[in-house]
């Protein structure tokens, strides 16, 4: 393989990765501060892409304040989904939710395709992302660049607000002990509604880069990525932002460099996450910078 | 200043706290002694809004805060020293002393009252970029003690604060509970170690089995006979 190839193919595997990511840190989130692995997650990522779809092509807004809204309402999506399905269950047994999140999710898909139609539906990519960037030898697509760029910023962005905010140091206790927490003056829901809200919105903007790379939207598109997501989160130690990024990063690696560098086995890319997942699980099921994992799901 | 009457507490089908009654008298240190499985976490529990099964009244400065949040509670001027102390292990020794001041809206004093609390345990501040979780069990103690004042309460109850600390620790924690109560700072106090909580509150209730059987003033029940011969060693 030339150089210029495995250049290409990285930075194809960076944009995957960073796409993964940022839905994986969703999943880690809700996981490190309810135990809870939110299977809904992925229809959010589709309803993120749904929503620019909409207000670009049917509401004729312009890029920058269609993505805003839509990460906005993605945001309120994924809060409500808690407020209805999950809070009602908080003191009920963690599979109780669980099985929620599992009915959310194929509502979820179901009335988007009885809202949007099952077919899939092309979408126009923004003037200055289409066209191919030539360095050399080397030819990269734009989005290849903005995407990992964007998540770079993002992550940064959920970093600081986790780790110097006030309402962040709520999150970090509560992941550790909700009740202690509440005795410190912290209205607990109101910080877990802002972790579905920050995982939400990560997501979907995870789903809106999703439709400009594979420039399609359709109610499914967020099955697959969602399960590798959840995977890349495992895979980086559940609960972990951190294990959720590079997990994120190391499955976009590895699927795209085993269909560069194994074409034959490329027609097995999807089921190797799973299998992955099987491997982690059998291994060391804390993941690369998981800490101890309480309660199997 | 607090006031509990006929507090019951149930979980599922235990019937935990039968019908107790205690008073808390403002700058006063009151204490609830009592063998292990008597009540006294599951009475501190419910006054600060961890228990949900409960009924009775609750007064705090003419307010009933029975079916009021913990979050609620704080607010109101009333925090509370877990039993077992409860710091946050993976966050710093100055990130816990934040979340203890968590529900403030004071912003500027509460630097100045963090250095407070680092006076009245010094080694907190030689600590304070260090995790909770690689404290020793007495300085994490004075961690869980200073990250309750952190809220600035005017009632802070504690649980058992001195369980499982060398004697010397032991003494030093009483010596705190002193000072704190000198600040002016009413106390409610649960202790296993009967006797240095008796000596040192104006005020006592003797729980078993969910129920107060005894109760007067530190002295009388140091001098009582029954309380002699059950928590006393004879
Ligand atoms: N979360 C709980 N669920 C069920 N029973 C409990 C719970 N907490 C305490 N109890 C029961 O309530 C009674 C009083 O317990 P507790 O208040 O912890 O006593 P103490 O602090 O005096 O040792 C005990 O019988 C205990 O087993
Ligand atoms: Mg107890």
């Amino acid at each position: 393989m030339s150089l210029a190839m495995f250049v290409q193919h990285f930075f194809n595997a960076l944009t995957l990765g960073s796409l993964y990511s940022l839905i994986a840190i969703g999943y880690t989130m809700v996981y490190g501060i309810l135990r809870l692995i939110n299977f809904a997650h992925g229809d959010i990522f589709m309803l993120g892409a749904y929503f620019v779809f909409f207000g670009t092509i049917a509401f004729k807004l312009p890029w920058l304040p269609a993505v805003l809204l839509a990460v906005a309402a993605s945001s309120f999506a994924g809060i409500l989904v808690d407020r209805i399905a999950y809070r009602p269950l908080r003191d009920a047994p963690r599979i109780s939710a669980l099985i929620s999140s599992i009915g959310v999710s194929f509502f979820i898909q179901n009335l988007a395709i009885v809202l949007f139609t099952g077919i899939p539906r092309p979408v126009q990519q923004p003037k200055i992302l289409t066209g191919i960037m030539q360095f050399g030898a080397v030819r990269i697509l734009p989005l290849t660049l903005v995407v990992p760029t964007i998540s770079f910023v993002l992550v940064l962005g959920l970093l600081w607000i986790v780790n110097k905010t006030k309402p962040g140091l709520a999150m970090r206790a509560i992941s550790k002990d909700i009740e202690t927490t509440r005795l410190m003056g912290v209205s607990v829901d109101k910080i877990i509604a802002l972790t579905f809200g920050l995982g939400s919105a990560l997501a979907a903007a995870s789903g809106i880069m999703w439709a400009l790379r594979y420039p399609q939207v359709h109610p499914l598109m967020g099955s697959f990525p969602g399960f590798k997501a959840f995977i890349a989160a495992v895979l980086g130690g559940i609960g972990s932002i951190q294990g959720a990024m590079v997990g994120g990063l190391l499955l976009g690696f590895i699927e795209i460099m085993i269909v560069a560098f194994l074409p034959a086995l490329s027609g097995y890319k999807d089921a190797f996450a799973f299998v992955l997942l099987i491997i982690i699980l059998l291994v060391k099921p804390t993941g690369l910078m998981g800490e101890k994992l309480e309660e199997k799901v | 200043m607090l006031s509990v009457e006929e507090l019951h507490v149930h979980y599922g089908g235990i019937h935990a706290i039968k019908g107790i009654s205690i008073e808390v008298p403002q700058g006063k240190i009151v204490t609830l002694i009592g063998a292990n499985g008597a009540g006294k976490s599951s009475t501190l529990r419910a006054i600060a809004g961890l228990v949900r099964q409960k009924k009775g009244r609750i007064l705090y400065k003419e307010e009933d805060i029975l079916h009021r949040s913990p979050e609620h509670i704080v607010r109101a001027g009333i925090a509370m020293v877990p039993e077992g102390r409860r710091i946050f292990p993976q966050l710093s020794v100055e990130e816990n002393l934040k979340l203890g001041a968590y529900a403030r809206t004071d912003a500027a004093n509460i630097r100045s009252d963090m250095d407070w609390v680092f006076e009245l345990f010094p080694r907190l501040r030689e600590r304070a970029w260090q995790k909770g979780g690689t404290l020793s069990g007495g300085e994490q103690q004075m961690l869980a003690l200073g990250r309750a004042l952190m809220s600035r309460p005017e009632l802070i109850m504690m649980d058992e604060p001195s369980l499982g600390l060398a004697p010397l620790l032991v003494r030093e924690v009483f010596e705190i509970i002193a000072a704190i109560n000198g600040e002016g700072k009413t106390v409610l106090l649960v202790e296993q170690n009967a006797y240095a909580a008796l000596k040192i509150a104006q005020y006592a209730y003797v729980l078993e089995v969910g129920s107060v059987v005894l109760e007067g003033t530190g002295e009388q029940l140091i001098a009582d006979p029954r309380v002699r011969e059950a928590y006393l060693g004879g």
